[in-house]
């Protein structure tokens, strides 16, 4: 047995693998899936000589620890988190040589949702329609880590960044996310849409990996019945009939039939996923370039 | 046929009718094929194309506009036959509302001809479109917890296959042994947009 492997000693509340996900599928009904922060996943790959693409593991909210059989460098970043090997702290945001054997503890978050944690060579487990992405929604790629799984590694393809620490953006006091009006934007009334971003709406703690929900005031429909099932974009703002907007992340479905009234801007959702509940969320309309 | 602007680089295609879609979309994937379309998706679903990963969705709204669409020739794609037992928990219901004798569920549903017009819900799931407006029928009221794979179901015009244990809302008229998803086969779908079904009745066993 190969000894570039990783054991996890605690999964923590939610650890998946995640790389940049399985896009082209969407026609089969398989959904995009991937690291819901791409700049962080991206960063700490970049710190420890990864490609950008190296499958990483995200946690939520209180972290994870792994044991590796060989000595191999890492990187924690997204969520700023305390970081311990062997009980001793390390750097956060920075590249870490973790010893054979020796406990790497990635903390619960002080701030943000959601850390990444990359090791030299990428997580290995067996690509699904090209990507190891966990996809929560269709059961797609490797189950979320448990005590005791053992991760494969692939071999180191370059030699760690040589910096100290890494700046990083913080987690967001309250939540900007630039919005783009519809395609279904009719279905609701003018005041809805004014609402929309003149309300003032919080991150629900029933928000995963498939959506950002909100709590705030119900937006109200222009027109009743059903709209048939059409395709759905990543930071799609869909509106189900209780009229709480949710903002479709990399698990979403890859159809739907609740309209969508908005959608976000690409560079806004990385800090959608580190909004913790209870986070101010703004929508801000903006027009089209 | 309208096109919707869909965040900053997507856009909706919307025809008048699921057929009109239908052939958009086989004029949408003949163009990429032949390298005129670069997009990362190209999505069908009941009455749209979605077309996600596009560099300047404003210049392909106008240039949709101009499009020459050919209707889809009847026959033109592969034809899939699923065999089934209509065994379901729902045959009598669904016979009831069709009201018609039980076996002649089969007898209507074997001899429809379905199109996958789209997938979704799950990887591999085909939303099946042939059978005429009377036999359309409601989702059930209280989805079930779990519906287990290979389940043949109906729901407003769409005939569907789970192609794994999930919960679920259709009426199940049947069961079928078919593998619909395995992703470690190529194609992993069995049933993509465009594809032809039939449903082949076997005996119970």
């Amino acid at each position: 047995m190969t000894d570039r492997a990783l054991v996890v000693v605690r999964c923590g509340a939610l650890t998946t693998v995640q790389d940049r996900g399985r896009p082209g599928y969407a026609h089969l009904g398989v959904p995009r899936s991937g690291v819901l922060d791409p700049p962080a996943a991206a960063l700490v790959n970049r710190l420890v000589g990864n490609p950008p693409d190296s499958a990483v593991l995200e946690t939520t909210l209180n972290g994870c620890a792994v044991r590796p059989r060989s000595t191999l460098t890492v990187a924690v970043g997204g969520a700023p988190c305390p970081v311990t090997v062997g009980g001793r702290p390390v750097g956060w945001g920075a590249p870490v040589v973790v010893p054979a054997g020796e406990l790497l503890e990635v903390g619960a978050a002080v701030a943000g949702v959601r850390s990444y944690l990359a090791v030299a060579g990428g997580i290995a487990v067996e690509p699904v329609l090209g990507s190891r992405a966990t996809d929560l929604l269709s059961g797609l790629g490797p189950a979320p880590l448990t005590d005791g799984t053992v991760l494969p590694l692939g071999a180191p393809s370059g030699p760690p960044a040589r910096v100290d620490v890494a700046p990083q953006p913080g987690p967001p006091a309250e939540l900007v996310l630039r919005v783009t009006p519809g395609p279904r934007d009719d279905w609701f009334t003018t005041r809805a849409v004014r609402d929309l971003s003149t309300r003032g709406y919080r991150v629900s703690s029933a928000s995963n990996r498939i959506g950002l929900r909100t709590e705030g005031p119900a937006l109200e429909r222009a027109r009743s019945g059903e709209l048939p099932s059409e395709g759905m974009v990543r930071g799609a703002v869909q509106v189900p009939p209780d009229g709480r907007p949710v903002v479709f992340l990399a698990d979403h479905p890859t159809t739907g039939g609740y309209p969508v009234i908005a959608v976000v801007r690409a560079a806004d959702l990385p800090a959608a996923a580190q909004a913790v509940p209870g986070t101010p969320v703004r929508f801000v309309p903006v027009h089209r370039r | 046929m309208r096109a919707l602007p869909v965040g900053e680089h997507a856009l909706l295609l919307e025809g008048t009718s699921g057929e009109e879609a239908r052939a958009l979309h086989a004029e949408l994937l003949r163009r990429r094929a032949e390298g005129s379309l670069t997009v990362r998706e190209i999505v069908p679903a009941a009455r749209t194309v979605l077309l996600d990963g596009l560099d300047d969705p404003a210049r392909w709204a106008a240039e949709l506009a101009s499009f020459d669409v050919p209707p889809v020739p009847p026959c033109a794609r592969e034809l899939v036959e699923l065999p089934v037992r209509y065994d379901g928990p729902d045959l009598a219901e669904v016979a009831a509302r069709w009201q018609v004798p039980e076996d002649e569920v089969a007898r209507i549903h074997a001899g429809t001809e379905f199109t996958v017009a789209f997938c979704g819900f799950a990887p591999g799931f085909g939303y099946l479109t042939g059978l005429p407006a009377r036999c359309h029928v409601p989702r059930r009221s209280t989805p079930r917890t779990a519906v287990p794979a290979g389940a043949v179901a109906l729901a407003g015009p769409y005939t569907g296959v789970y192609p794994r244990s999930s919960p679920g809302g259709w009426q199940l008229i049947g069961t079928t042994d078919a593998v619909l998803w395995d992703h470690a086969r190529v194609p992993a779908a069995l049933l993509s947009p465009g594809t032809r079904v039939r449903f082949v009745p076997v005996e119970n066993s």
